[in-house]
């Protein structure tokens, strides 16, 4: 699963800052139906988490109705230098992971 | 007259005539972003958040990806793709000189595939295809179209207006009708655009990914309610030719988003 990430890679102790997440996925609802008539089985992307240095610092549960390719916008306090690890997984459990680093500054 | 005069008045005169020759003036020639709300115009302009960069990245590591009996990569020939695709999407479709075929992006990169990597065409509106076309026409941002209908390109062009302006479909309906001489006017909930095919592919709201311009063009035609060619379609490459004889002038904006 192709994902692009964007974290600030210096920031000040104490900054806000912003993270934004898009991840390619078809997030198909499992409402729809195929040509010959059979549903199609929802496949989501249900959990997307981040950590900031082995601790959770966002996490998100998404069902149907998020659009396919969901872009996901949060933030979180600068607190030290080192990585954010992000994770998710779809219904079928494929799973993506992507890391960050970061580095604050007094 | 002097001879400076007189050419001053010939380059004038063309001018003019090729000025008179454009279907919608430059001065109102739109894009489709400008027929956009606020919001999808921003989710373009974004180069982070817009969608159609998920296609535009993948593109960028099959560049440098070897494939095919020949092992060689896009880059193999190419280099950089920043200076050697720079403005290359702006100039399609055009007459492949080898062959004397007519091309678009599409067609192109397949024809590299075939002949320089020695591996299978990709399919029409796969995921790799759209990937390379979007991250190769990428490099051409803000390059204004600029393609040419001379020589054996005319024939295609000529083909390719009579296309535009044929009425079909159960709504008898050419292209013409709507994106000539009504837009900017509403069609129900939307505002009807030009046309123009500077931003494919693109990413489509309605489709929830990227797209091809064929395989826009076939939602128009299933709106009118007329058969849908083949993607592929001699047709079809007639009438992107035209669309961008048409959209001369306007800037590359791939990917595009729209509604």
């Amino acid at each position: 699963m192709a994902a692009r990430i964007q974290v600030p890679s210096q920031a000040k102790r104490g900054e806000i800052v912003e993270i934004r997440v898009l991840i390619q996925h078809p997030m198909e609802t499992g409402y729809r139906h195929d040509d010959v008539g059979h549903l199609i089985k929802r496949n989501v992307i249900n959990v997307l988490s981040c950590r900031y240095n082995g601790v959770e610092v966002f996490r998100a549960d998404l069902s149907s109705g998020i659009s396919a390719n969901p872009y996901v916008q949060f933030y979180t306090v600068a607190d030290k230098s080192g990585e954010l690890e992000f994770y998710w997984i779809d219904d079928e459990g494929q799973q993506g992971s992507e890391r960050q680093s970061i580095q604050v500054g007094a | 007259m002097s001879r400076a005069a007189a050419l001053v008045a010939a380059v004038f005169a063309a001018g003019t005539a090729l000025a008179q020759q454009r279907a919608i003036p430059l001065a109102e020639l739109k894009s489709g972003s400008a027929f956009l709300g606020a919001d999808l115009l921003s989710l373009q302009k974004d180069e982070f958040a817009n969608p159609g960069m998920l296609w535009v990245q993948r593109g960028e590591t099959m560049w440098r990806d070897p494939a095919g009996k020949k092992n060689q990569s896009c880059a193999s020939c190419h280099k950089e793709a920043a200076a050697s695709m720079r403005g290359v999407a702006a100039r399609y479709p055009r007459i492949d000189p080898a062959s004397g075929k007519l091309l678009d992006l599409e067609g192109r990169i397949n024809a590299c595939r075939v002949e320089r990597q020695g591996a299978e065409p990709f399919r029409f509106e796969s995921q790799e295809l759209l990937s390379i076309t979007a991250y190769v026409a990428r490099q051409s941002l803000g390059v204004p179209v600029k393609v040419s209908i001379d020589g054996p390109a005319r024939s295609h062009f000529d083909a390719g207006e009579a296309a535009y302006r044929l009425r079909r479909g159960q709504m008898n309906l050419s292209c013409a009708h709507c994106h000539e001489a009504n837009w900017g006017k509403r069609l129900l909930s939307e505002t009807i655009s030009q046309g123009q095919p500077n931003a494919y592919p693109a990413y489509r709201m309605e489709w929830q990914t990227m797209g091809s311009l064929q395989r826009r063009m076939r939602a128009c035609l299933s709106g009118i309610r007329a058969e849908m060619l083949p993607y592929g379609s001699p047709e079809y490459l007639d009438l992107e030719l035209y669309l961008a004889w048409r959209a001369r002038g306007l800037p590359v904006e791939t990917p595009g988003v729209r509604r």
